[in-house]
């Protein structure tokens, strides 16, 4: 097999599509959790503003969910495939709430009529809200696991899916979301929505510091299977560490008003939780509890590797690339929000 | 109905959807680059103030081209799980190089292209603008390249038995020039060019009915004009080109297009007609001995047709494909008439003054849209009953674990969904229409005013 730095391209590739989605998480994150923050805003001016906050770059954001889903079916089909259909229904409803939140965005503010505009608000916000909610509750039943029969199929019924422990999940994500957001929005804007926001950055943290600390119990005594490879690797145990210490300097950042500094460190804690689920896991990436033997793994469902090693090319002169356009894009769009004839 | 059944109907719905606003896309796209260039090199504000017209109107066929793309890119997966597994290796890195090249280029760019007028220099914000177009191009590159490989594919070779068999890639340059990819992709492209002038030329004939930005109105249809007849052209030498390589390839498709059964005979070329799928005969005005001569250019050369092939291998709806394939060519046509008259018109200074012919204008919008859409009808219904070409049938590909009753759910769910999108597409089509271009100078604030003052200011000219 073919290594690069002494890792086979599964891995490499598995390192991809987790950066990717690490980077969708950290980057929709913020504009997710402005949205489902949107109804908080009562003023007009407040909520155009917040909605131009994002404007120039929630759909690069998302473009990174396409990414993603580009990635896993190139490197792992098998689970793009499996995963896919059996997350059919509550896929469908993330789709649907995609779409309306995506118009919501881009015609709320085209016509000036109340009720429009309110009823646009509400659209935009709870479907920011079942995004991250669905999308927490996808990673939930990633962790718990689902039965899968000896060809990887999904033997269950998808109401399997809404079991408590992946809607507390998803209930963290939105707290995440909205901590990772009202942080994002704060550095946006100045005068009466700034100090509005700073309330709503501290309120969000307790919700999320309380709902994390839930998850962690929860997942602590009724999954042994996640806290096994922590336990086996010791130097794995810095993962944690890290996440509770950046959730820590989120705080402090806050009370100093840093929010620059708050903001990196939310990203840090997305990246790290992120990253303890995929460690404890792998090189598993679907679990079947009902037989560990029929789980899906890195290696049964890669790619060749001939296929693998084009794609990591491609990998390598385009992530730089992306990554060097969205930073002239934030930085084109840097400061504080100003509204204009060309803004939503 | 069956799984089968609802998933082509929800597949086919989703995508012919999505392929309403890409297009459109691509098209401004295209003509903003010729808009935005002139005012660039003139400093002419009537070019400021139509390129910025079109910014809004591009903004809102990317927007909903984007919100229905996400969820063509999930239902290879939900609904297409096989066929998700037996492609992923091949095309898969397609769809991955799709989003790290296409989208991202354009999504980055966007938000300067809408939001940076007043932010960037002008040859900054051109530079977005080629860019963002340049992205909605490759968009169309790397996923017409996946589709071309599942009609001819090349580049591959099949591992494993049954459930596990797949197809994996052996010469990646070999896939992504398959024996189809050139011919369609300019194919589709010129399409896009079409669409998008034909949007801008009917606004703006419309305009000039009206009386409404006259002088303005007359510099952008004469740039889209001259798109649109380059494009015709060029539309009927790519068609050409892609009915060639179906005939070597795909002969079944090719005979389902032409209405063709009987193997030992010289194939005739209808102008229009109707196939009895019953009696295996079709009826109509034809060249005889027209389509021998297309491929073999002469008349006498016999044609593979129907007869030769297995009841189930081929297109069921044989009748459907001829007739949107006609119709395609039939518009092709008519849209070269169509634009040469114009631009001889042009030459000698009376094209505006043909009323009857802007109002033309205002309705031929449709033509390349519904061409287009019955393009791939002919390309994907006549492909069938194979998914992949030749190596899996459209009725092993489905999800194993997909019931009717799921897709049923998620049809009635897009179908809702899609009506509202529509509707409001219409309708904010139609208001920014009314609207029309805004003066440039009622909005020269600087950047440096404060937010409380520029709200106003915008607000009240909303
Ligand atoms: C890369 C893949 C790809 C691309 C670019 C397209 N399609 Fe497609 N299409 C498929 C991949 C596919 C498919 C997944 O392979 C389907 C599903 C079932 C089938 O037989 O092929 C299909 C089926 C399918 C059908 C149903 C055919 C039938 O069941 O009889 C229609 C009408 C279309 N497509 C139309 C389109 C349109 C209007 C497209 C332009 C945007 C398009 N397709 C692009
Ligand atoms: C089944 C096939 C297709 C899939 C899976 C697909 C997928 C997608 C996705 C995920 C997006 C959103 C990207 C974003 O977030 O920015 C999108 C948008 C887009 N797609 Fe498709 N697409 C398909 C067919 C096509 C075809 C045939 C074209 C050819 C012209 C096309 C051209 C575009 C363009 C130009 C955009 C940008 C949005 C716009 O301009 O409207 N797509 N597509
Ligand atoms: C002028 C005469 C034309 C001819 C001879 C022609 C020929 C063809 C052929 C043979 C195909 C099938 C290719 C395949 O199955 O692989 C095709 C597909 C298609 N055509 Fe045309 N065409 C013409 C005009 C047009 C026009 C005017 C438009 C749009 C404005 C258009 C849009 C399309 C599209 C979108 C497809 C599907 C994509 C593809 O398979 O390439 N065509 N055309």
């Amino acid at each position: 097999m073919n290594e690069i730095l002494g890792l086979d391209y599964p891995t490499l590739w598995f390192l991809v599509v987790g950066g990717v989605f690490s980077g969708y998480a950290i980057l929709d994150g913020f504009d997710l959790g402005a949205g489902a923050l949107h109804l908080f805003l009562k003023k007009e001016e407040s909520r155009r503003i917040a909605l131009n906050a994002i404007g120039p770059v929630w759909d690069g954001n998302e473009v990174w969910l396409v990414i993603g889903g580009g990635a896993l079916f190139a490197g792992f089909p098998v689970v793009y495939a499996n995963m896919f259909s059996a997350f059919y229904i509550p896929l469908m409803l993330f789709l649907v709430v995609l779409i309306f939140r995506a118009i919501g965005i881009e015609v709320r503010s085209k016509e000036p009529g109340k009720l429009w505009r309110k009823g646009w608000d509400v659209a935009y916000s709870i479907s920011s809200i079942l995004i991250a909610l669905l999308l927490g509750i996808i990673v939930g039943n990633i962790i718990l696991g689902i039965p899968l029969d000896e060809n990887h199929i999904f033997r269950g019924s998808w109401l399997d899916f809404l079991n408590p422990y992946s809607i507390l999940v998803g209930v963290t994500t939105v707290a995440l979301f909205m901590m990772h957001g009202a942080i994002y929005l704060t550095m946006k804007t100045e005068d009466r929505l700034y100090a509005k926001l700073t309330i709503l950055v501290k309120n969000t943290t307790i919700f999320f510091v309380v709902s994390l600390i839930l998850v962690t119990f929860y997942t602590l005594i009724y999954l042994p299977h996640m806290t096994d490879f922590i336990a086996g690797h010791p130097s794995v145990f810095l993962l944690p560490v890290i996440m509770v210490l950046a959730v820590a300097n989120v705080t402090r950042q806050i009370s100093r008003r840093k929010y620059i500094f708050a903001f990196v460190s939310s990203a840090v804690v997305i990246a790290s939780l992120l990253m303890i689920v995929a460690l404890e896991l792998f090189p598993v990436m679907i679990f079947a509890p009902n037989n560990p033997e029929n789980s899906i793994t890195i290696y049964n469902a890669a790619s060749s590797e001939k296929s693998l090693g084009i794609m990591l090319r491609f990998a390598a002169i385009g992530v730089p690339l992306v990554a060097g356009y969205t930073t002239f894009v934030f930085y084109t769009f840097r400061g504080k929000v100003k509204l204009d004839d060309t803004s939503y | 109905m069956d799984v089968e059944i609802l998933s082509r109907i929800q597949f086919a719905f989703t995508i012919a959807f999505h392929y309403i606003y890409p297009p459109l896309s691509i098209g401004i796209g295209l003509i903003m680059i010729f808009m935005e260039g002139q005012f660039i090199r003139t400093g002419n504000p009537v070019y400021e103030k139509m390129t910025r017209f079109w910014i809004k109107i591009f903004a809102l066929t990317f927007g909903i081209g984007v919100a229905t793309g996400i969820v063509m890119e999930f239902e290879f997966g939900t609904n297409w799980a096989v066929y998700s597994r037996y492609v992923g290796d091949v095309f898969g890195s397609a769809l991955a190089a799709e989003g790290i090249f296409a989208f991202a280029l354009e999504a980055g760019f966007l938000g300067i292209l809408l939001f940076g007028w007043n932010r960037v220099s002008h040859k900054v914000h051109f530079f977005s603008t080629i860019m963002v177009t340049l992205g909605a191009m490759f968009s169309a590159v790397w996923i017409v390249v996946a589709n071309s490989w599942q009609q001819t594919p090349a580049g591959y070779h099949v591992v494993g038995e049954g459930m596990q068999a797949r197809a994996e890639i052996t010469d990646f340059w070999a896939m992504v020039f398959n024996p189809s990819s050139i011919e369609r992709l300019t194919h589709v492209w010129i399409g896009a060019f079409l669409a998008g002038a034909f949007l801008v030329m009917s606004i703006h004939a419309y305009y000039l009915l009206k009386g409404r930005f006259t002088e303005l109105s007359k510099k952008a249809f004469t740039i889209a004009l001259f798109v649109a007849a380059a494009s015709s052209l060029a539309q009927l030498f790519t068609g050409h080109k892609s009915a060639e390589v179906v005939a070597e390839y795909q002969p079944a498709k090719l005979a389902a297009m032409e209405g063709h059964y009987d193997s030992l005979a010289v194939a005739d070329l209808f102008i229009f007609g109707w196939v009895d799928q019953e009696k295996k005969e079709t009826k109509g005005l034809k060249v005889p001995g027209g389509l021998s001569f297309m491929l073999h250019q002469d008349v006498e050369t016999p044609i593979t047709g129907l007869n030769s092939f297995r009841e189930e291998d081929q297109p069921g709806l044989i009748n459907f494909v001829f007739q949107t394939y006609h119709l395609m060519v039939a518009i092709g046509m008519a849209l070269i008439a169509l634009s040469l008259y114009s631009l001889f018109l042009h030459f000698r200074k009376k094209l505006f003054q043909k009323r009857w012919l802007l109002w033309v204008f205002v309705w031929s919008v449709f033509l390349p849209q519904i061409a287009n859409q019955v393009g791939w009808y002919t390309a994907e219904v006549g492909r069938q009953p194979w998914v992949v070409y030749n190596l899996l049938r459209t009725s092993d590909a489905l999800s194993e674990t997909v019931t009717a009753n799921h897709v049923l759910f998620s049809l009635i769910m897009f179908t809702i969904v899609y009506i509202l999108l529509f509707s409001l597409f219409i309708y904010l089509l139609n208001k920014k229409i009314k609207h029309g271009p805004e003066d440039p100078e009622l909005h020269q604030h600087s950047p440096r005013h404060s937010g409380m003052a520029s709200t106003v200011k915008s607000q009240s000219h909303e």
